[in-house]
């Protein structure tokens, strides 16, 4: 005869307060979002979307604007690989500052570990300050500074997914195995041989796709900064959308989807080289 | 001394205590064979030894030097000169054996010859010698998630003879071995302990191993040494009594 309580999962109380928990924090948000999808199909509405649609076909393939969208489509591209690139620059040196799976004061634990635990925290908030304003409060300063153009774009982008990548890249590292970093500490190695030798062989992949997705990411927003001057697909579409071309902006439209593919594909092929 | 540890107690954060009032000293060139049941304490006494897990209790002194009273380069210093052999070796699967082997000597690398062996392996001739003693020569080149987990555990063993460390520690090195492969590699350890002076600690679950090749044993159960005798002094009740 087992004892009953023996047989008790002692994780299911707190699952079941996990769920109710999410549930209960997850209702009013949606309501505070004003979530209607009803809305959406009114009649009124149905129209209204359907007339901003029907003027998106046929799409527009005028050889100067072609000429315009080309020109346009480089410069995202430029922008969203510079800024990325910057991006890099930033949050690789600060993510390896701030990951606890290369720290060797905490082996033992060893000595300075409160000065360890400090600098880390520092850069963690560093990263935190960088991520928390949104690349398009950026772009509108840059723009001012810098004026119009896809500069602005740039340095936008370097900053907040600096920020991004610093802190993903960290937690990336934390959630590998740690084991054969931790061994190569417990021999004298340093960190950053303990980081090529032991945690990037485990995760070049994942940091490879996170990095192409955030370049994926970088196209968008580059998009996105466009409206406000910052050059590139994004200015041709404000233009298009406020002189009402449906055909231009659904030209754009088909660029951005290409550039989606191609985001995918390069992302793909470096999963492929580093397996 | 190689190492001494002088009433050392330590107590895991999780509160399980596995280690209780051990005193055990060893001079430079010994072997030892840690023994005893499952749950003795005998990984945290090795991790102890090798500077990495600091007992609450007591006081430990490794190659002359305390390790927690050093500066944090010199602590590095001192673990450079101490090679673990683990029980699962943590080696990241997509490296190559080679890199695996040389990754023992990155304590005394600088950085940038570290860096620069990941591009071209910058002594292959040290890393085939390593592997050669362990009959894993030809799998030079192989990536480590391609080999069996013997061969894996061999690449770890390979690791620390080529470190050439002056204290070399060893838990459970030949669990994942066949009986031929598994005499093959404590000769080795034996001969490396035997070339360079090292001291070397073997915790081990084949006690016929630790007879065979250990000239002194330590018997450990409930996180206590319970004897610590030559090998000739161990006999069938002492051991009977250890995993009774």
């Amino acid at each position: 005869m087992t004892d009953p309580t023996a047989l008790r999962d002692p994780a299911a109380r707190r699952r079941l307060v996990g769920g109710l928990a999410a549930l209960a924090i997850a209702w009013p948000m949606l309501q505070l979002a004003g979530f209607q999808p009803a809305a959406l199909f009114g009649a009124g509405n149905l129209q209204v979307i359907g007339g901003f649609l029907a003027g998106f076909v046929p799409p527009a393939t005028a050889p100067d604007f072609l000429a315009l969208l080309a020109k346009a489509t480089l410069e995202t591209l430029a922008m969203a690989t510079a800024g990325t690139a910057l991006a890099f620059l930033i949050g690789a040196p600060l993510a390896f500052v701030t990951t606890r799976a290369l720290s060797r004061s905490r082996i033992g634990p060893g000595p300075g570990r409160v000065r360890a635990a400090a600098l880390r925290q520092c850069a963690r908030s560093l990263l935190m300050v960088l991520r928390a304003i949104p690349e398009i409060v950026w772009a509108l300063i840059f723009v001012r500074a810098l004026g119009l153009g896809p500069a602005a774009g740039v340095l936008a982008l370097a900053i907040t997914y600096g920020g991004m990548l610093g802190k993903v890249y960290a937690e990336v590292l934390e959630s590998t195995d740690t084991a054969p970093a931790r061994a190569l500490l417990e021999s004298g190695s340093g960190r950053l041989a303990a980081l090529c030798y032991g945690l990037l062989p485990n995760c070049a992949q994942e940091l490879t796709s996170y990095t192409a997705y955030r370049w994926e990411c970088a196209v968008r927003a580059s998009v996105v900064m466009g409206f406000v001057g910052a050059g590139g697909l994004g200015q041709l579409m404000d233009q298009s959308m406020k002189m009402l071309n449906g055909g231009e902006a659904s030209s754009i439209l088909l660029v951005f989807l290409g550039l989606v593919l191609l985001a995918d594909a390069l992302s793909n092929a470096l999963r492929r080289l580093l397996r | 001394m190689s190492f001494s540890l002088d009433a050392v107690g330590l107590v895991h954060p999780n509160g399980h205590r596995a280690l209780q009032g051990v005193s055990l000293a060893a001079a430079g060139g010994e072997r030892l064979a840690v023994i005893g049941p499952s749950g003795a304490g005998k990984t945290t006494l090795l991790r102890v030894l090798g500077a990495a897990l600091r007992p609450g209790e007591g006081s430990v002194r490794l190659l002359d030097q305390a390790p927690w009273q050093l500066s944090a380069p010199a602590l590095r210093g001192l673990r450079s000169c101490i090679g673990t052999v683990h029980q699962s070796p943590p080696i990241a699967p997509r490296l190559r054996v080679v890199t695996a082997v040389l990754a023992g000597r990155l304590g005394q690398w600088s950085a940038l010859r570290a860096l620069g062996s990941l591009l071209r392996p910058s002594d292959l001739p040290g890393a085939h010698e390593a592997l050669s003693r362990l009959a894993l020569e030809d799998r030079l080149f192989e990536r480590c998630d391609r080999l069996s987990g013997g061969q894996l555990q061999r690449v770890g063993i390979a690791r620390v003879l080529y470190q050439r460390p002056a204290l070399l520690l060893a838990d459970e090195p030949v669990s994942a071995l066949d009986p031929t492969l598994a005499d093959l590699t404590l000769q080795q350890l034996v001969r490396q302990s035997e070339a360079t002076g090292a001291t070397l600690v073997a915790s081990l679950h084949a006690v016929d191993l630790a007879l065979r090749w250990f000239p002194r044993i330590v018997g450990m159960r409930g996180g206590q040494v319970v004897f610590d005798r030559p090998v000739g002094q161990v006999d069938e009740a002492m051991l009977k009594a250890l995993y009774a």
